[in-house]
This record gives structure tokens, C-alpha cells and sequence, in this order.
């Protein structure tokens, strides 16, 4: 069952990445727009080399944030487009399955992105992104996944509503607003002049704690949503 | 392909008092009838008829308001993903995905449907289709008629009992639409239920072995006459 499980989800991962391999359509539109989010913050905010504290850290998630909305609608409109996400669900596997696959193919655009993002941000804003990666890419890893994780669930909710664009982030940002603040206060922490381990380590704590929650609840309700 | 029999399986679909609205306008309503095995029902109507609601049903995709549908004694709630694995849907958008090949669209599908040996299933059906030698274009280079053919062999990749398609002929042109009828009659040998929702009633004429004729998502009329079927749906649809 549990085999079954990730079996289904592996090859519904896999044939996202491969339609992306071949359009590279969302990967490029997703780096494009997050890049100029940082670029545009910086040129505003950075002054002779230095931005005020805590800064780098806001813009990053904003960028991660704003990028990632944007995948998750690409994404499902992809599956819109020949109503393939109904085909996906007449398949007899767990249709949490299906949502795993979803989440788990938005989660490696969403890291391709961060690899040139953070790097970014570190440079323009003179973050210290090598002072302590491990729990830099812990916040990262963690607050992508939960925000992911309802986006995707949202995503696929409103894939046949005709104003879905609009209403994926009115949706969205409200209820991740919880993840948001972790991964900002986390990565902050870091990022600060005199690094505040026992803080990112809190606010770690709790975007796992938020995690288990909207995973929980995303696999709990995307049969019974996904069933019109 | 190797027939299996799945503890799952059934021979007849029974729609009892369906029902479906969308707030306070009705897609359906009490809508009634059965089918068995080896039967090719035609739904037929005009636009906003319900079919394509009738359909979504039928393949689990969308629950009645009331009513039920038993696929032989079990409903869709207490089959599951058991039942679904049972059914095959042809949409009016193809449910292929352009950027894969057509072998790679199959593959995929059969993997996900838990399939044995996808490749060679694959294999097969791109012979049936009579595509073996486009297996690896991309699909988005496709005439219409093959990406149906494609389409069509999708639906048929797990050798579904319950068989819906909606407009199958729609865009295609002679040969692509004798091959379709030619494949829907062996199923039909093979002792699937087909279900067809089509405004095509040239081709449907002789095809169906049953004609249900739905109007504002009620059925004013149902016939298993051979011939004649245009005759037949302006009297029952006016």
C-alpha cells in the first residue's frame, strides 16, 4: 500500500519534471520573476553596500513566496490545459498519491530557484548565507515544503475556476502566513551581526510543527475537494 | 494483452434517480437506467443537455446531489479507486499531455493505473492505434486524429469495463472515425459497457445499441431501434 503509495507519486513527479525538462517554461518564468523581485529590492533598499538588518531575510521569502505562487499556478494549468488533472484523478491510485507527486515535482523547481536566489541575496545584500548552511537550507527546505504544500492543495482546488490566478494568493498568503513568519524570523536570526542559533532553532521547531499540520491536511482533503 | 477478471469487476451499471445541481440550476434530474455488458448506450442531446454531467459521474469525477450509481452491487463511494480502475474515459479535451511523446503519455498512465510491463502495453497500443512508427514524436505534433487514436488507447490501456467517451468523433475525418467505431465494436466484443456522449448521430446511427435522449438534464425518451437515429432524436428532443 505504502509502496503503491510512492510508486504514484514518484511517476507523476517524474512526468512533471520531464514536461518541465522539455518546456522549461515554469522553471525559467519562476527564476525570472524571482531574480528581478531581489534585484528590484536591492537597487531600492541597498545603500553603498549595505542594507538595513533583518532586510535580506524579508526579501528572500518574499522572492521564495511570490516565485513559488507563481509555479503552482503554471504548474496546474499545465494539467487544465487537456484536463489531464482528471485524467490523473480517474487513475485508481490514492489521490493523495497524486497530490504528492504534485508537491514533490513544485518542490524541485522551487529548490532550483533557491540555489540561484539564495546566492543572490547573499551578494546584493551582503547576507552571510555560508555562515551556518545547514540550518539555512533546514529553514528553506521547511518553509518552501509548507508553503508548497498549500499552494499546492489550493492550486489544484481552483484549476477550473475562471479567476484562479486572482484567488490563489488572496488564499494562499493568509493561511501560510504562520510558515512565512518562520522562515523570515528564521533565516533573520541568521542573518543578523550576531547570529541567534537558539532562535532559528525555535523558529525550525515550528516550521516543522506547521508542516506536519498543512501536510496532514492537504493529504486529508484533496480527495474530498478534488471530488466536485 | 492478458484478461483479468478483478474481484471488482461488474457486468451491468445501474443510474438510479440521479440528480445533480449546481446551486439552483439542476445539470440533472432523475435521470434512471441500466446497462450491461456488451451494450454501446448513446447519450444524446442538445448543448446543456447533462450529458457531459452524466458522464463525469458515471466515471466518478463528480458525485450526485441525489441518486445513485451501482457499478454492479457497489456504488462509487464503496468501490474507490477499485471501481475507477474499472473505468476508461475519453474526454473532449484528450487528457495527453503534449510535451511527452505518445509512448511516454502511455507509459505514464499505464504506471499510474499499476499496470505490468508498461512498456510492452505501451508497445501494443501504439500498434493498435496504428502509430507504433510515431511512438517517440511529441504528441503536441499530432493531428487531431491521431492525438484521438492516442487518446483513445489511453482510456483503453487497463481494459476498463465501463467505457465513457464524450464527442469522439468530433474532428475527425473518415478513416480516423471508421477505425474508432472499428475499436469501440471489439470492446464492445470484449464485453465492455461503452457509454457515448455525441451530437455525431450519422455515425452513431447503427453503432448504438441503445439511444437515451437527454433534454434540460432529464431524459424525455430512450430507444434501441437500429436505424434512424436522426429521425428519432428530433421527435424526442422537440
Amino acid at each position: 500500500m505504502i509502496g503503491s503509495f510512492f510508486r504514484v507519486a514518484w511517476h507523476v513527479m517524474r512526468k512533471d519534471l520531464t514536461v518541465e525538462v522539455r518546456s522549461k517554461e515554469v522553471l525559467l518564468t519562476t527564476l525570472f520573476f524571482a531574480v528581478s523581485v531581489v534585484l528590484v529590492f536591492s537597487f531600492a533598499i541597498v545603500r553603498e553596500g549595505r542594507a538595513p538588518d533583518d532586510v535580506a531575510a524579508g526579501i528572500l521569502w518574499v522572492a521564495v513566496s511570490f516565485s513559488g505562487t507563481l509555479a503552482m499556478g503554471r504548474t496546474f494549468e499545465r494539467e487544465r490545459y487537456n484536463d489531464t488533472l482528471r485524467a490523473l484523478l480517474l487513475a485508481p491510485a490514492d489521490r493523495p498519491a497524486i497530490y504528492t507527486g504534485k508537491l514533490l515535482g513544485l518542490l524541485v523547481l522551487l529548490g532550483l530557484v533557491e540555489v540561484v536566489l539564495v546566492p543572490l541575496v547573499g551578494l546584493l545584500f551582503n547576507a552571510p548565507i555560508f555562515a551556518f548552511p545547514g540550518r539555512l537550507a533546514m529553514l528553506l527546505v521547511l518553509g518552501t515544503v509548507g508553503f508548497a504544500a498549500v499552494g499546492t492543495l489550493f492550486a489544484a482546488m481552483l484549476v477550473r475556476v475562471r479567476s484562479r490566478d486572482t484567488l490563489l494568493p488572496v488564499l494562499l498568503y493568509p493561511i501560510t502566513i504562520p510558515v512565512m513568519i518562520a522562515g523570515v524570523r528564521g533565516t533573520a536570526a541568521l542573518f543578523q551581526q550576531t547570529p541567534d542559533l537558539a532562535m532559528a532553532q525555535f523558529w525550525i521547531g515550528l516550521l516543522i510543527f506547521w508542516d506536519a499540520i498543512f501536510i496532514t491536511l492537504a493529504l486529508w482533503t484533496f480527495e474530498p475537494v478534488m471530488t466536485e | 494483452m492478458t484478461r483479468w477478471r478483478l474481484p471488482s469487476d461488474f457486468d451491468q451499471v445501474a443510474v438510479v434517480d440521479l440528480a445533480r445541481h449546481y446551486g439552483r440550476r439542476k445539470a440533472l434530474s432523475q435521470v434512471s437506467f441500466t446497462c450491461a455488458s456488451g451494450d454501446i448506450i448513446g447519450l444524446l442531446g442538445p448543448n446543456g443537455a447533462g450529458k457531459s454531467t452524466l458522464l463525469n459521474i458515471l466515471a466518478t469525477l463528480s458525485s450526485p446531489s441525489r441518486g445513485r450509481v451501482e457499478y454492479g452491487n457497489r456504488t462509487a463511494a464503496q468501490g474507490g479507486a477499485e471501481i475507477r480502475g474499472r473505468i476508461g474515459m475519453l474526454g473532449h479535451d484528450l487528457f495527453l499531455y503534449p510535451e511527452l511523446t505518445a509512448r511516454e503519455n502511455l507509459v505514464f498512465f499505464a504506471r499510474l493505473y499499476g499496470l505490468p510491463d508498461a512498456e510492452r502495453i505501451a508497445q501494443a497500443s501504439l500498434t493498435r492505434a496504428g502509430l507504433a512508427d510515431r511512438g517517440d514524436d511529441l504528441v503536441s505534433g499530432f493531428s487531431r486524429g491521431m492525438r484521438q487514436r492516442v487518446a483513445l488507447e489511453r482510456a483503453l490501456l487497463h481494459e476498463p469495463r465501463l467505457v465513457l467517451l464524450d464527442e469522439p468523433f468530433t474532428g475527425l475525418d473518415q478513416a480516423s472515425t471508421t477505425a474508432l467505431v472499428a475499436r469501440l465494436r471489439e470492446r464492445q466484443q470484449a464485453g465492455c459497457i461503452i457509454v457515448i456522449a455525441t451530437h455525431d448521430l450519422d455515425v452513431a446511427d447503427g453503432l448504438l445499441s441503445r439511444a437515451i435522449y437527454l433534454k434540460n438534464g432529464r431524459i424525455v425518451g430512450s430507444d434501441s431501434d437500429s436505424r434512424g437515429l436522426s429521425e428519432r432524436y428530433r421527435l424526442a428532443i422537440q
